[in-house]
């Protein structure tokens, strides 16, 4: 069976401005192993959705569709049944190791919280499992570092901390959200190089979530471009970085600084921002920055179209796209 | 430092009056009335023969009893009201909060004055209406600082641990809010020994026998060109509890509290 099906997933958040909607018509399936990314830019829904599933969204925010964990809905679950899912079968790591912890504290107390909760073991198996967890995740002198504060650890090995703890019930998923966002940059490929080995000696499934589309490619099985709430580009990474087809995924990568460029050129951009949550447009809601749009972007809906095998696109102009050099776009 | 020394004064005089006092708070002998201050009576006697020091020592023990609970039932009640307002949100928050402003729109002392007329005058009485007078400002002070704890990102870790909001309230935004919590209730300790002095003062608190501070300046008060210094003892008493709790606070937020400290 599937392990995580999402099925038209959307999330409306009411603000004062009228209600958003953050997510809209998001599916996709998880598979045991499989790694997922989400990609796109600040805004785009991607923290949104991993929330939705996890049922950690704000009160004033409303999810419908179907998000079938082992074939159940986690959306009609109460919130004690929700309670005892996360942590246990769907843990989550988040951006900012620095805030992350709970600074009153010790690391060991907060790694060992989850243990003693979701699988009832004692103080005393609890503490050595607890050891074994900072030891499998990289921290060195783990049996003394077990009673640090987290003010006395570095980014990197918060992080390190955050994922022993996400881990430490052995979860079925694991949603990374932007989990080296924060981090500097060689921390950050050692974090990510953890997480990999990681997940793949227990056999999770990962959702990587990351604006950065290096990231993804070299730590994702399958990629979820995200823009405006909606997903625009789906399928294998392999494929997709075989050929990019979306202008919103081409324009991302445009934007990427790759070593060995002219110094001279500037970086590309892709012009203007997000739109506006509150007064989508009607029809694709790249439209406005879109190099390719013509009238029939703005009042339609764009159509799903598949590429090539699992290779799917959302765009009305995927022949034009297609047909121009990657990085020509925006140039 | 200077304020915990003042506090730790009174505490020891209030300790010592439980056994030993240098005269007698409640005898009453008329043919020692007025006397100077002298060797057995180090602050002289009042109207009744009364030894002040012995009272005023006496009243010290009253006033922390009626302060220490006073505080304690706005704390323990006060505080719970909070951190479910915080925890639940919603109507249950907007029902304390709005409850809390209700008892706010009156004046401490007065609604202190209210409630010992709809009970009847007396020390219990006065413990009630003061601890009551406290709840909500405790209830106000831990909601909001507890709200603020409840966007923290490590509450959102913990929720995504799989932690209730029952477990995630005493484990994680309790002990980020303790510090707050007792401060303001040093501070308020020193509002309830003014307020139950008051209280007393208007003959409401606590009954004589028993001697109270309040109850002194108010018979002393008869007296005041006869023998002023009756006024000032008990007068100096609230004085030295007051300031004292006040430093008391504000050093420990300094202590608990690094941020605070640092602006100075």
């Amino acid at each position: 069976m599937t392990l995580l099906s999402v099925e038209d997933l959307t999330v409306t958040l009411a603000t004062n401005d009228g209600s958003a909607r953050a997510v809209r018509d998001l599916s996709f399936t998880l598979e045991k192993g499989e790694t997922l990314g989400i990609v796109g830019e600040s805004g785009c829904g991607k923290s949104m959705a991993a929330l939705a599933l996890m049922g950690l969204l704000p009160s004033m925010s409303e999810t419908t569709g179907r998000i079938n964990l082992d074939g159940k809905n986690l959306l009609e679950k109460t919130e004690a049944e929700m309670c005892r899912i996360r942590g246990n079968r769907m843990a989550m790591i988040f951006q900012e190791p620095m805030t992350s912890l709970n600074p009153v504290h010790t690391i060991g107390h907060q790694i060992m919280e989850p243990l003693r909760l979701h699988k009832g073991l004692s103080d005393d198996d609890a503490h050595k499992e607890t050891i074994r967890l900072l030891d499998r995740v990289g921290i060195p002198n783990p049996k003394s570092r077990v009673d640090n504060y987290p003010h006395q650890l570095s980014g990197g090995q918060r992080q390190r901390v955050m994922i022993a703890i996400a881990l430490s019930c052995k979860p079925h998923i694991l949603i990374a959200d932007e989990p080296t966002t924060a981090l500097d940059v060689t921390i950050q490929d050692q974090i990510l190089d953890l997480i990999q080995t990681l997940v793949r000696e227990d056999g999770m499934a990962l959702i990587l979530i990351s604006h950065d589309l290096g990231v993804i490619s070299e730590n994702t099985g399958k990629i979820l471009v995200m823009y405006g709430g909606a997903a625009v580009e789906t399928g294998r990474t392999d494929r997709i970085f075989e050929e990019l087809v979306h202008p919103y995924t081409q324009g991302l990568f445009a934007a990427m600084p790759r070593l060995g460029r002219a110094r001279t050129k500037r970086l590309v951009t892709i012009p203007g921002t997000v739109p506006d949550l509150i007064s989508l447009p009607a029809g694709c809601t790249f439209t406005d920055r879109c190099p390719l749009a013509t009238e029939i972007c703005r009042k339609t809906p764009p159509p799903v179209i598949e590429v090539k095998g699992q290779h799917f696109v959302t765009c009305h102009h995927v022949e034009e796209a297609r047909a121009r050099k990657t990085e020509e776009l925006f140039s | 430092m200077v304020g915990g020394t003042m506090t730790l004064f009174l505490l020891i005089c209030a300790a010592i009056s439980l056994f030993w006092t240098p005269g007698s708070a409640y005898d009453i002998v008329i043919a020692n009335r007025f006397l100077p201050p002298s060797t057995d009576h180090w602050l002289g006697t009042d109207q009744f023969g009364r030894d002040i020091a012995s009272m005023l020592m006496t009243g010290t023990q009253n006033s922390i009893v009626v302060a220490v609970v006073a505080v304690s039932i706005g704390l323990f009640i006060g505080v719970s009201l909070g951190l479910l307002a915080a925890a639940r949100r919603g109507w249950t928050e907007e029902i304390i909060m709005r409850l809390s402003d209700f008892s706010f729109a009156f004046p401490a002392i007065l609604s202190a004055i209210m409630l010992t007329a709809i009970l009847g005058p007396g020390g219990v009485n006065s413990i009630l209406a003061i601890g009551l007078y406290n709840i909500p400002v405790f209830a106000r002070l831990t909601r909001g600082s507890a709200n603020a704890i409840w966007t923290r990102e490590y509450v959102m870790a913990a929720r995504a641990s799989g932690k209730g909001r029952l477990r995630i309230t005493f484990e994680h935004i309790l002990p980020n809010i303790l510090s707050i919590i007792i401060v303001q209730a040093t501070i308020l300790f020193a509002i309830a020994i003014l307020a139950e002095a008051a209280l007393s003062y208007l003959g409401l608190g606590t009954q004589p026998p028993e001697p109270s501070w309040g109850r002194m300046l108010n018979e002393a008060q008869t007296l005041m060109f006869l023998d002023p210094m009756q006024a000032i003892y008990p007068g100096l008493a609230i004085a030295i509890a007051v300031f004292g709790l006040n430093l008391l606070g504000d050093g420990l937020r300094d202590v608990l509290d690094p941020r605070l400290s640092r602006k100075r």
